[in-house]
């Protein structure tokens, strides 16, 4: 193990947590499924770390790729998908202030 | 670095974290595509707990090489089941994500507490119950009634 | 009340999770089974990827259970969403750079998954990502012209293929005395492409199943109601 694997494992760690909860707590739904996506792509970047590269890249390509496409489509259907546009940016920031707002 | 902060305390952490974010996120929630979204990332947390089961110092992924003495591996049998378990996790997925559209098409929303009580209406009503939901004989919400001789009553006056 | 319960609950699973994981000397497993498998499995199996020759080889009818589930997952959530008319007129046409990228990256794609699935017991990778790689190739199109309808009928007939091949290859290996689905064949030099015996034949099984039934999952999800 060396001081390099431990840095990108506390990186990838405390993004990964920090997008869980704001994938619970953000109000846009878009956004939430974006911040899911995060989780599992930094899941896959642990897996490669932990020297599992068969469930990295099912990991990459069914987790953080068709799960979120799956996701995507189902908002679409439900009628959740809405993007910020117009004037305001549309990062996550300027969303979860607009979902305060509204709420 | 930090001392104390170890690659295995990192890791523990992130895993049993993701499990703990999720589960209490499903049960939190109040909106169904939460409850989806929640799942999902319990079921991240713990598919690395898994595979950092299988973990081992100083060892390289299972794959043979052509060469005389083979290194240390990190246990293969763990990934093999995370692999069946990550595909399981998409096809339930998709299938919530489904049950999730039908219901919004019946209640027109996706609210818990809404589509509970739209359902118990429902339900009640293709039983032929009346719900009693009225202010005098509230229903639910209470373990062990202190009036059994007035439900049973008021049960007998609807049939 | 019920949001303090469930955050009792969320942390006692926790606590007991931990607990577990206490239990567990980080860096040194036991690896009983694991270490039978790395010894015997170069001349059992001979697949040069032991993750393959575990899911295919020693686990071989878990991967058929699977396969099972998530057919049975697909199917119902087809059953739920129900097959209904659609307008294409409601839904905007795909941009310049979607429509041509699309048409451009297609065969790259499709290269890449046969790529995948074919060298699945040699490299990391084999038919669940390959498949998923190749449902992303045929749903590409879809999502540049939404016109245009995949097949259901083809899809099926190809899962319906692949399922049975899988069984069909099982059931070849009883009919040779022994067990089911026990890899069979000769198992050639460790590392080249035809090696490992059935598994290559098995991993493209899957591959095709895989991918057959998440393209057809994700057309059935993209169609949008032509009423609401």
């Amino acid at each position: 193990m060396s001081e390099v694997e431990l840095w990108i494992a506390l990186i990838l760690g405390i993004m990964m947590l920090s997008s869980a909860v704001l994938a619970l707590v953000v109000k846009n739904h878009l956004a939430a499924v974006a911040a899911a996506s995060v989780v599992s792509l930094g899941l896959a970047l642990l897996f490669a770390l932990m020297r599992a590269p068969d469930v990295a890249m099912t990991e990459a390509a069914v987790g953080a790729g068709l799960s979120s496409l799956i996701l995507a489509l189902a908002l679409r259907r439900l009628g959740l998908w809405q993007i910020d546009s117009g004037s305001e940016n549309s990062n996550l920031l300027s969303a979860s202030s607009k979902g305060k707002d509204d709420a | 670095m930090i001392p104390g902060v170890t690659l295995e305390l990192i890791l523990y952490v992130t895993a049993l974290g993701l499990v703990i974010i999720g589960l209490a996120g499903v049960v939190l929630s109040s909106h169904l595509f939460r409850m989806v979204l929640a799942l999902v990332i319990a079921e991240a947390g713990a598919n690395l707990m898994l595979v950092l089961s299988g973990y081992r110092w100083d060892a390289v992924a299972p794959i043979l090489m052509q060469r005389a003495e083979q290194p240390a591996m990190v246990d293969p049998v763990p990934q093999a089941m995370v692999l069946t378990a990550i595909v399981i996790g998409v096809g339930i997925q998709a299938l919530a994500v489904s049950i999730l559209i039908r219901i919004r098409q019946r209640y027109g929303n996706l609210k818990r507490r809404e589509v509970a009580e739209k359902m118990d209406a429902e339900i009640a009503a293709s039983a032929g119950i009346r719900r009693d939901i009225s202010q005098d004989a509230p229903l639910g919400e209470r373990p062990l009634s202190p009036l059994p001789a007035h439900t049973a009553e008021s049960r007998g006056g609807d049939a | 009340m019920r949001n303090l319960t469930g955050l009792l609950f969320a942390g006692g699973l926790g606590f007991m999770l931990l607990a577990i994981a206490s239990g567990i000397d980080f860096g040194t497993p036991p690896m009983r089974i694991g270490e039978a498998i790395q010894s015997a499995s170069p001349q059992e199996v001979g697949a040069a990827n032991i993750v393959t020759s575990v899911v295919l080889g020693y686990r071989g009818i878990d991967t058929l259970g699977e396969l099972a589930i998530l057919f049975a997952a697909a199917s119902a959530a087809g059953l739920v969403l129900g097959r209904r008319h659609t307008t294409t007129g409601t839904q905007r046409k795909g941009g310049f750079v979607l429509f041509h990228g699309g048409a451009l990256i297609f065969p790259f794609l499709l290269t890449i998954g046969f790529y995948i699935i074919f060298h699945g017991h040699l490299t990391p990778g084999g038919g669940f990502q390959g498949g998923v790689i190749l449902a992303a190739a045929f749903f590409l199109p879809l999502l540049a012209r939404p016109g245009a309808r995949l097949h259901h009928s083809i899809l099926s007939v190809i899962e319906a293929f692949a399922g049975a091949s899988f069984i069909l290859i099982g059931l070849a290996a009883l009919a040779e005395g022994q067990a089911f689905l026990q890899p069979m064949l000769n198992q050639d030099t460790l590392g080249s492409l035809i090696s490992a015996g059935t598994l290559p034949l098995l991993y493209i099984a899957v591959g095709l199943k895989v991918g057959a039934e998440l393209a057809s999952l994700l057309s059935n999800l993209a169609q949008t109601e032509s009423e609401q």
